[in-house]
């Protein structure tokens, strides 16, 4: 390893202190960067043996970390005889499979619809309009959910109440959250991805548009031959992002908007609240490690398989 | 010129002017096709605004009509209420909107320090280690110690519970802004600016701080502005890392209330057996609402810049190398 690594410094005629002496400004520029990413993202890399550990703090984190008894797969065990896990599992996945497709679908349509506008000044406003929601964090998106759904004074109820029905209970029924979970995130996020493929449409090149017109295309033609064809790079980076993180989950969005409610767990329960909670209220470190290296190793695994098939497919989409 | 080739100039101006407004309506949707899609795209405007305008209405509202009546768009009584209070007796609250801005101010300065100088030094193509430390942000983008990790260094290793670098340190760097940066970086400074000003014998420091930052003005306006946000909203690591008091941002201020009712009864002015007498009469709903929206106010205020800034940074960073 070693005479490999000196073997080009030798060519280009300079030792390992002389280069080191030669880039000693930029070094110390990104230094600074550097410790950041050290202590925030590789020391917590080695957190990741707790979850091969009978984790027990006592003194410092790396003391607790050595002193503590080696179990093997035991907390993958526990994680997975418990039958939470398998909710949670199921939970995390198909709420993610549900927002990957409207995430593309929706935004698309927007981004097409506004593209299409006439009076191209309207298409601010409404582009400004839809990108709002998501500057609020989740906390502030709840309170807004909550002046709907308050069982009391909540406007929902109040109007099913002039129709002479009785209001909903909404933070403990389970049936509708599925929906309002699903409904809010794109409330949140369609915005922020219209623009993004917004960005893109207009970035296409106009003389396509005007050769096809020239051959008598239509409208509905120059979208299916030409603009999503373009947009397919966009769409694959995006999907294959999104296939990474399909065992992760927005906590804010299934946290906040919730409000934590306990009858409630069944439909909103995913990985990250689940280690959450773990964390908090049980101090269940072994296990909720383990639940989250699962979700970084199925994650990274995804993320490297959907690169790969999309590179073997078409080499020009790929992520890396 | 004669009056006739005036004439005819005005003439030909028009004909152009028609056939370019032939070009235009040229490959356009028909009129009632706009109009369907005007009134598909003001309906998702309107979903997308109205929750937030609900809120501010009901902090407006009087307490009482609000009890009567429940939540209204066109409350019976309006009312000013809530936002005296929180201006006279909301200590605890205004002292987090304190924190907040100091934690989103310091945190954003910070960030930007840390990203560009980073982004600087990996976009110069003469830098040794340029592969290496570019590896070092690549990594933590596609796998990460999770959840449990990162407390156990934040609290444990780096011993930041409870203090305010523990709502500071976390968020001020992150791997796709360093790219974002770089990205623009490389493609909006010309190599020729730092191969002259090097050849002049200036230092990296005197290039990066002298020359770099003013020219890099807006992509460092966009980083800033992806800071701030995420600063303003950030509520997970103060409920992570936060069990005292001290440094409560606006945001975990709103989680907290919206748990315990009697939140305001922690109130310095509210002590006492007059206090909670006085709490049990205060119109809370309302002032839960007030301060839902004085929270977001500063966003909205900038929210021509943000968005301005938003759309560039996000075209840049979908640039892929």
């Amino acid at each position: 390893m070693n005479s490999k690594k000196k073997a080009p410094a030798k060519k280009e005629g300079l030792s390992f202190m002389a280069r080191l002496k030669m880039n000693k400004e930029l070094l110390v520029l990104s230094l600074p960067g550097a410790i950041w990413f050290l202590c925030f993202a590789y020391l917590p890399l080695f957190g990741i043996l707790v979850a091969f550990k009978k984790y027990r703090l006592s003194g410092g984190f790396f003391e607790s970390l050595w002193n503590s008894e080696f179990v093997g797969l035991e907390n993958f065990k526990f994680l997975f005889s418990s039958g939470d896990a398998w909710i949670v599992l199921r939970n995390t996945v198909l709420y993610n499979f549900c927002f990957i497709i409207l995430g593309v679908v929706l935004p698309i349509i927007m981004a097409l619809l506004l593209n299409e506008l006439r009076n191209k000044a309207m298409t601010k406003v409404y582009q400004s309009a839809m990108f709002l929601p998501y500057f609020l964090s989740w906390v502030v998106v709840s309170y807004c959910l909550f002046a709907f759904l308050n069982p009391a004074k909540g406007y929902f109820n109040g109007v099913l109440q002039q129709f002479g029905k009785d209001g909903i209970s909404w933070y403990t029924t389970k049936s509708y959250w599925p929906f309002i979970i699903i409904f809010m995130s794109q409330w949140k996020g369609v915005g922020y991805n219209t623009v993004v493929y917004l960005a893109s449409i207009c970035g296409i090149n106009k003389e396509y548009y005007e050769a096809a017109v020239l051959d008598g295309a239509t409208k509905w033609q120059q979208i299916k031959y030409i603009t999503l064809p373009l947009l397919k790079p966009v769409i694959t980076i995006l999907l294959i992002m999104a296939m990474g993180g399909i065992f992760k989950a927005d906590f804010g969005l299934f946290y906040q908007l919730p409000m934590d409610s306990g009858p409630l767990y069944d439909v909103t329960n995913v990985l990250d609240t689940y280690i959450f909670r773990a964390l908090k209220t049980n101090g269940e470190l072994g296990m909720s490690s383990a639940a989250a290296l699962f979700q970084s190793v199925v994650g990274f695994v995804l993320l490297m398989v959907c690169n790969k098939v999309v590179s073997k497919v078409d080499n020009d989409n790929a992520l890396f | 010129m004669t009056f006739a080739e005036k004439r005819a100039e005005r003439k030909k101006d028009k004909e152009i002017r028609k056939i370019e407004e032939q070009q235009c309506e040229w490959n356009m949707v028909k009129k009632p096709t706009n109009v369907v899609i005007n009134i598909i795209l003001a309906i998702c405007s309107l979903a997308a605004v109205i929750p937030f305008i609900f809120v501010i209405i009901i902090s407006l509202t009087d307490e009482n009509s609000l009890v009567m009546n429940g939540y209204r768009f066109i409350p019976e009584k309006w009312s000013l209420y809530a936002y005296k209070y929180i201006v006279q007796a909301g200590e605890n609250i205004i002292r987090s909107y304190g924190v907040t801005i100091l934690v989103t101010v310091a945190g954003t300065l910070l960030g930007l320090l840390l990203t560009g100088t980073y982004a600087y030094a990996i976009s110069r193509k003469t830098y040794a280690y340029r592969k290496f430390f570019t590896t070092v942000i690549t990594i933590p983008m596609m796998f990460s110690g999770g959840m449990i990790a990162n407390y156990l260094v934040v609290t444990k290793v780096l011993m930041l519970k409870d203090t305010v670098w523990a709502l500071i340190l976390p968020l001020c760097l992150n791997s796709f802004n360093i790219i974002v940066l770089r990205t623009f970086f490389k493609t909006s400074i010309p190599d020729a600016v730092v191969e002259s000003a090097k050849i002049d014998g200036a230092s990296e420091w005197k290039l990066f701080f002298k020359i770099i930052i003013p020219m890099a003005l807006p992509g460092l306006a966009t980083i800033g502005l992806f800071l701030t946000l995420a600063y303003w909203n950030d509520w997970f690591n103060a409920m992570m890392y936060m069990d005292s008091k001290e440094w409560v941002p606006l945001q975990y201020l709103l989680i907290q209330i919206e748990s315990s009712i009697d939140w305001l009864a922690s109130n310095k002015s509210m002590m006492g057996v007059d206090g909670i007498k006085a709490a049990a009469n205060l119109p809370k709903e309302t002032i839960k609402m007030a301060i839902v929206v004085i929270s977001t106010l500063p966003i909205i205020f900038a929210y021509p810049f943000f968005q301005r800034y938003f759309v560039n940074g996000l075209t840049i960073g979908s640039v892929k190398e």
